[in-house]
């Protein structure tokens, strides 16, 4: 495995690499998506440290090997937090460097954005090895093509993230939630749509089919909180009487929600993104094939688990193709995950602009060949 | 050199072109003559004019596929416009390029509350939006302060903030999906009606890229359910310094206001001589502070806000106290470029954006740089992230003037570069900042964008002589 400690010898590892290179960090996203075939790891998981962080400017800059957890620590300490919630369901290793190159987004970003609304700034290496920043560290910037947020997302298919610049938020005084039991899944996205379309600003929409429950997140000063998580529970009265969590017990559902606690695990993982409305009938329809799952984002986000066989990745991904959606392959045996499309093909027209766009960063192809597409 | 070199086969040819435009789009839709084209010569940076070839206003998707063809099978340039509001020239014409106008696109297609999106044709302005939700307490959240006027086509194609921008974010934002169509007349669909996409983020990228990867024909927009009410509080101060330690405070202290907008003296008397606000004449500087909730929620975060603003020794502080009082705060602001043509015969707005750190050094020197020029600087601008506006007094009709207002202008772009910012917060590069960007990025990385519009555009034909500084194109094209 090549572990460059500064960028610079990154980038000469790139200008010498004689075939195809597996970019990683730590390795814990290595079962997503297609199986990268390349005779030699190009890892980041040496270039670790935070390289800024101004809390008064909601702004922190870190190495791509710096593992989130030291982040995280870091911006508790200060009181703050990554607005998008990335989950932890790659183990405690995951960089932040993973994290942006997958793009990886937990409850908050139902209304607070994804990672890639975040991304300010990067440092890359592309595949000549040619050192390249995109961005900055400012929280408004339309200066130039927005590279930052086609890199992010984009598995290390493009170039190699060193060095990522987020914006962050305070932590919130308080948290709060709803809970409406009882509730089929129409039932419940039509709960967590109203709360959506209430003025109390909430953060967090699921909907847990295995316990019946629809949740509803409050975040912001501790008298808001409870005015609004009382206010919200009125306005949802029709979906029956809520319970209301109080900070502690809110903390605890939304970090097994972030977390996909209430997925239960077989061997295949599919991520579907799709409207809210379409969502508990992607459910019912799947349920036949021993395909269970949950709702987030208000149901924008259906997290699935399945067996791991042709026809039923094939049936996962036209429910989400049928409803107007995208999906990924999460996880799944390296067999199946080397035989069929891992998110959703492309149109002929768009599939010959991404060809250009990828050998305009990587002439030789170098960079995770594979990863999201089949060569 | 302004612009490229006019292609003199496509000059020539101009009768025939318009000829040949009219064959493939209803006569209407085509404007050929020097009368009906001078309104198209310029946009909101009125200093640069150019006469366009021709002119064509599509009125469905159809049509912007079949110009393109045509524009594409003859070689000639295509200029993207919306409503013509670009500060940064963004839609000037070339002498020899077609300009494709999206005002006839103007129509709303779907509304859905459920699963909170619009979708909607590029000409519809940017309030008309918000106007069609508002009866259901929706929003659309970026609102640029010429949103009367501008066009969703337009703000994807510049990535338009806003006052509020703050806490709802910046248009890239506020997206869902896209239809646009490409130079050589291929119809893209981008993302869709949900929320992440897999695959690469070309709503991201296509997002700001300045009408030079394609021309947009449907925009899917977020909107949202908006807040129980929001009140405006004013904070006067006795320097900018003091001003902006104040700013930084506010969001040290964890609170986000939905709006944190900075004036300085200059910027307040004319703001208040057009809108009548009640500003605080007596002051140096002023911070418009808006936080949202019930009204409870309201009293409670602004006396937070007070509590701190006192420890900087305010001239004064007021909260409104009324739906119109916060109405006419609103109105001064994003009047307010009105306000300073009113005391000037002619300005420059600038966009940098700078950490807000910076903010009390970087006013500091634009002072003494206002000094050495001697040309007054107006400034007004996003305080909470950073993102200046310093409007630059000057009078068109004395050259020298706007030649020292321009060389003002790129040191204060120069000097937010210097601090860790950027040359353009909203606006966009444009024609404006074009020459400027090799301040900001290095030969390699303005090649790597220029190659990444290659692939979208192989022969630069979608808005060229814009963004990327014309010394380096054969390089990369």
């Amino acid at each position: 495995m090549i572990l460059p400690d500064t960028e610079e010898a990154l980038a000469a590892a790139i200008r010498g690499a004689s075939g195809p290179l597996l970019v990683q960090g730590n390795g814990t996203k290595s079962g997503m998506l297609r199986p990268v075939q390349a005779a030699a790891t190009l890892s980041t998981a040496n270039l670790s440290g935070i390289t800024l962080y101004a809390p008064n400017e909601l702004v922190m800059s870190a190495k791509a090997g710096t593992r989130l957890s030291e982040i995280e620590t870091a911006l508790a300490a200060a009181g703050q937090q990554m607005i998008c919630e990335p989950p932890h369901i790659h183990g405690e290793n995951q960089t932040i460097g993973g994290i942006v190159a997958t793009n990886l987004s937990g409850p908050r970003r139902v209304t607070g954005g994804a990672m890639r609304d975040h991304v300010l700034g990067v440092r890359a290496v592309n595949g000549s090895g040619e050192i390249l920043k995109f961005g900055g560290r400012v929280l408004k910037n339309v200066t130039g093509l927005d590279v930052a947020k086609l890199l992010t997302g984009s598995f290390g298919t493009l170039a190699v993230m060193t060095e990522v610049t987020f914006k962050v938020l305070p932590v919130s005084e308080a948290t709060g939630s709803i809970v409406l039991r009882g509730l089929d899944a129409e039932q419940g996205i039509a709960a967590l749509s109203a709360g959506l379309g209430s003025p109390f600003f909430v953060t967090g929409a699921a909907y847990l089919p295995a316990l019946q429950q629809a949740v509803l997140r409050i975040e912001d000063f501790a008298t808001s909180v409870k005015y609004r998580t009382e206010k919200l529970a009125g306005q949802l009265s029709a979906f029956g009487t809520a319970e209301i969590l109080d900070t502690d017990a809110s903390k605890a559902l939304w970090r097994d929600v972030r977390d996909c606690k209430y997925l239960d695990i077989a061997e295949a993982v599919w991520r579907l993104s799709v409207v809210p409305s379409a969502a508990p009938a992607i459910l019912r329809a799947l349920a036949p094939l021993g395909v269970t799952g949950f709702l987030d984002w208000g149901g924008g986000l259906v997290n699935l688990t399945g067996p791991a066989d042709q026809a039923t990745h094939e049936a996962v991904c036209h429910a989400a193709i049928a409803a107007g959606g995208t999906w990924w392959l999460m996880q799944a045996p390296e067999p199946l995950r080397a035989v069929v499309n891992v998110v959703p093909p492309e149109p002929p027209a768009l599939a010959a602009i991404r060809a250009r766009v990828q050998a305009s960063f990587d002439p030789r192809g170098i960079l995770n060949p594979g990863r999201l597409r089949a060569a | 050199m302004l612009q490229s070199k006019p292609k003199l086969n496509v000059l020539e040819k101009r009768a025939e072109i318009i000829a040949g435009l009219k064959a493939v789009l209803p006569e209407r839709a085509v404007i050929g003559d020097d009368v009906s084209l001078k309104p198209y010569e310029t946009d909101g940076l009125s200093a640069y004019r150019q006469m366009p070839l021709a002119v064509v206003l599509p009125e469905n998707e159809a049509q912007v596929v079949a110009v393109m063809k045509f524009c594409h099978l003859h070689g000639i340039r295509v200029i993207p416009r919306g409503a013509g509001t670009s500060l940064s020239g963004g839609a000037l014409p070339l002498a020899d390029a077609v300009v494709v106008g999206m005002m006839r696109m103007n129509q709303i297609l779907d509304i859905n509350y459920a699963d909170r999106y619009a979708v909607v044709q590029p000409g519809v302005t940017n309030i008309a939006i918000t106007q069609a939700v508002q009866d259901e307490q929706f929003f659309y959240a970026p609102d640029p302060s010429s949103q009367l006027a501008c066009m969703i086509g337009g703000n994807v194609s510049m990535n338009s903030g806003g006052a509020h921008c703050l806490k709802y974010g910046v248009t890239a934002n506020n997206l869902l999906g896209l239809r646009l169509v490409t130079i050589e007349g291929e119809l893209l669909e981008i993302g869709g009606k949900h929320m992440d996409t897999a695959g690469y983020d070309w709503l991201g990228l296509i997002t700001g890229s300045e009408g030079q990867l394609g021309v947009l024909t449907e925009v899917t927009v977020r909107i949202l359910r908006g807040p129980e009410g929001a009140r405006a509080m004013l904070a006067g101060f006795a320097s900018n310094e003091v001003a902006g330690a104040c700013v930084d405070a506010i969001i040290s202290s964890g609170i986000i206001p939905v709006a944190l907008e900075f004036m300085d003296k200059l910027a307040i008397h004319a703001c208040e001589a057009f809108a009548h606000a009640g500003y605080p004449l007596d002051a140096e500087a002023l911070l418009i502070i808006e936080v949202e909730g019930s009204d409870t929620e309201q009293t409670e975060m602004l006396a937070r806000i007070r509590d701190i603003c006192a420890v900087y020794n305010p001239v004064s502080m007021r909260v409104s106290q009324t739906a119109e009082e916060s109405a006419a705060i609103w109105k001064g602001r994003k009047g307010a470029f009105g306000a300073v043509g009113r005391i000037s015969p002619d300005y420059l707005c600038m966009d940098g954006t700078i950490p807000t750190s910076q903010l009390p050094n970087v006013l500091k020197r634009m002072q003494a740089m206002s000094d050495d020029y001697g040309l007054k600087v107006a400034n007004i601008f996003h305080a909470g992230d950073g993102n200046l506006h310093p409007l630059i007094m000057f009078d068109a009709n004395d050259v020298e003037s706007f030649h020292k207002a321009e060389a003002f202008g790129a040191d204060i772009l120069k000097l937010c570069v210097e601090v860790g910012g950027c040359l353009t917060g909203e606006h966009g590069v444009g024609i404006e900042k074009r020459d400027l960007m090799s301040v900001q990025f290095t030969p390699a990385e303005l090649d790597q964008q220029r190659r990444i519009k290659t692939a979208f555009d192989p022969d630069w034909l979608l808005n060229p002589s814009k963004v990327f500084p014309l010394s380096g194109l054969s390089a990369a094209a």
